[in-house]
């Protein structure tokens, strides 16, 4: 077999053994603490009866293995359970939000990627110089702040003072695709600045630690001129971290869905999920988690498997 | 004083400045925590430096007991996560093999779940108190400072005076606290600064998502939560703790930068 067919091979393996074992974990998480889930989740002042009730509708009077490999088994199949709190079935009630969530990181990801791949070059471009110095000065900052400030600043000034698009991105079936854009345009905005500055920053120091090789200072002393250098020279050589990084800041996109989403009043994952937790409805919350912890790894996983891909040394082994 | 630069200067000042308020927090608040002295979102006025909140209470009081919550559970939260991670980080690389191999695997393992995720998970449980919250928080991001510290420690086990302890027979405590712990220190500091960031950011996002410090309780995070309503009707009562809680993570990364700068660029890493 072909060695980079065996190694991505490899890396799907690992990926799908750290899922399982993920899964293992969100599942331990939600029965670790000392006490009763069903005393919990229904308070200090629950009935005996209405204990014994819950404890029989979460299957909690079975082995904690056998449940979770049922639990395992059952979301395998596309079977989430249903919903303590309403009855409904999960499954039905996540697809539609998870659909929402991932439009809305689509956008995000769409704007933000090409931007902050720009922006790195030109960072590198103009080296110590006062764009540079600006891009890490703004990097700094973006780290520090927390995105609901960046959410509602946006939303003060923007949405109830200028009053150009609506403060709640509220979306249903009904709107046409524009329509949805124009609902959406501050969280993706939001969403953006987020991950720009890590995605900005981690680009310059790929493309900085390519700069610093032999066949580069090579193609400066051709007197080529600085732009192509980068653009001929390093940017191919510097696909594979920054594929990398891109990567990564998708699945930390991933997870600032959950606080703009609550923020923008948006119908999707994220606020599903932080609804239930204070409902405490385990099911919901175990599968949320469950996903969420999928879509992280497998972009984790993806991004070392693209570059594996994108290494000419591994592509033709001698 | 004179060799420290002035963004870090900057950075100490408003550090010290929110470290301050949040200690003395009783003897400054102009009114109680949980006091109603005034109309809903008042605007600022000069009994009311910033204006009341969304049920009428002094805003300015709130925020100074707000920033001393927020301040005092990313403190013990980042304090526990050193204790822990450090520990467990060194105890990894001075013994190695398959206890290193299994907590390492572990700490993998928990970081392959996104950090907020996982809390929010644990706190769908929990009862949502201040110890479980600095726990749970603690215990998390413990994970972090476990890969530093195992990474320091394991350039450091292999020099020569550790091998001299080793030899002297000394017990894997004595090399941890007395070889490794000492030459670790500077790096491990210049991380806390960091990591101190992260944990205010963490606090403030469960209590704003209404998971973390639960009311009548302020914090920065839940006073962003009780006053989000105010800003459709451009009231900009909820962007103020939203603006300490950046300015307070600007600053301490201000001082953390510093830090990072003189201890790396020291041969050595001793500052």
């Amino acid at each position: 077999m072909h060695p980079v067919i065996a190694l991505v091979a490899q890396r799907f393996v690992l990926g799908l053994l750290l899922l399982f074992a993920a899964s293992a974990l969100i599942f331990a998480g939600t029965m670790i603490l000392p006490g009763d889930v069903a005393q919990s989740i229904l308070g200090q002042s629950a009935t005996p009866e209405a204990l014994e009730n819950m404890r029989r509708e979460l299957g909690l009077n079975e082995p904690a293995l056998q449940r979770y490999f049922s639990w395992l088994f059952n979301a395998l199949q596309g079977d989430l359970g249903t919903a303590l709190t309403n009855g409904r079935d999960i499954a039905e009630s996540i697809s539609k939000r998870l659909g929402n969530t991932l439009f809305l990181a689509f956008w995000a990801a769409l704007i933000s990627v090409p931007l902050a791949i720009f922006l790195g070059l030109l960072a590198v471009r103009y080296k110590d110089r006062w764009p540079d110095k600006l891009i890490s000065a703004v990097t700094l900052a973006s780290i520090s702040i927390p995105e609901f400030l960046i959410g509602y600043v946006l939303m003060f000034f923007i949405s109830v003072r200028l009053g150009w698009f609506p403060s709640v991105a509220m979306v249903n079936d009904s709107m046409s695709i524009l329509e949805r854009l124009n609902a959406i345009a501050l969280p993706v905005t939001v969403l953006t600045l987020v991950v720009l500055a890590h995605m900005m920053r981690m680009t310059r120091a790929a493309i900085l630690n390519v700069m610093q090789s032999a066949y580069i200072e090579t193609a400066e002393l051709k007197g080529l001129s600085s732009f192509k250098v980068i653009y001929r020279h390093a940017f191919p050589n510097a696909i594979a971290p920054i594929v990398n990084v891109v990567m990564l800041n998708l699945a930390y996109l991933v997870v600032g869905v959950v606080v703009i989403e609550v923020v923008f009043v948006y119908p999707g994952m994220g606020q599903y999920l932080v609804d239930h937790v204070s409902k405490r409805d385990v099911p919901v919350v175990q599968a949320c988690g469950l996903i969420f912890a999928a879509v992280y790894i497998g972009l984790n996983m993806l991004a070392d498997i693209i570059s594996i891909l994108a290494n000419p040394r591994l592509r033709h082994p001698k | 004083m004179k060799n420290i630069p002035i963004s870090a200067q900057i950075g100490l000042f408003f550090t010290g400045i929110y470290f301050f308020m949040a200690i003395f927090a009783p003897l400054i608040a102009p009114y109680g925590v949980g006091e109603i002295v005034g109309d809903v979102w008042e605007p600022a006025s000069s009994s009311y430096l910033l204006g009341t909140d969304n049920i009428g209470r002094d805003l300015l009081s709130r925020m100074i007991y707000g920033g001393r919550t927020t301040i005092f559970i990313a403190t013990a939260g980042t304090l526990l996560s050193f204790v822990i991670g450090s520990i467990l980080g060194f105890f990894a690389a001075v013994v190695g093999g398959w206890a290193d191999q299994l907590l390492s695997r572990f700490v993998d393992l928990i970081m392959s779940i996104p950090t907020l995720i996982f809390a929010l998970v644990v706190l769908s449980v929990m009862p949502v108190t201040i110890p479980i919250l600095i726990v749970v928080m603690g215990l998390l991001d413990s994970t972090r400072v476990y890969r530093l510290a195992r990474a320091v420690a394991v350039d450091i086990s292999v020099m020569e005076y550790v091998e001299a302890a080793r030899l002297r027979g000394e017990k894997t405590g004595w090399i941890i606290f007395r070889e490794i712990l000492p030459n670790a220190l500077s790096p491990l500091i210049a991380e806390m600064g960091l990591r101190f960031i992260f944990m205010v950011l963490f606090v403030s996002t469960l209590s704003f998502l209404g998971l973390g410090v639960q009311p009548p309780e302020a914090d920065w995070g839940g006073i962003v939560k009780e006053n989000k309503e105010g800003i459709v009707y451009g009231i900009p009562a909820a962007l103020i703790p939203a603006f300490a809680i950046a300015t307070l993570a600007i600053s301490v990364n201000l001082v953390a930068d510093w830090v990072l700068n003189r201890t790396t660029s020291l041969k050595g890493g001793r500052g």
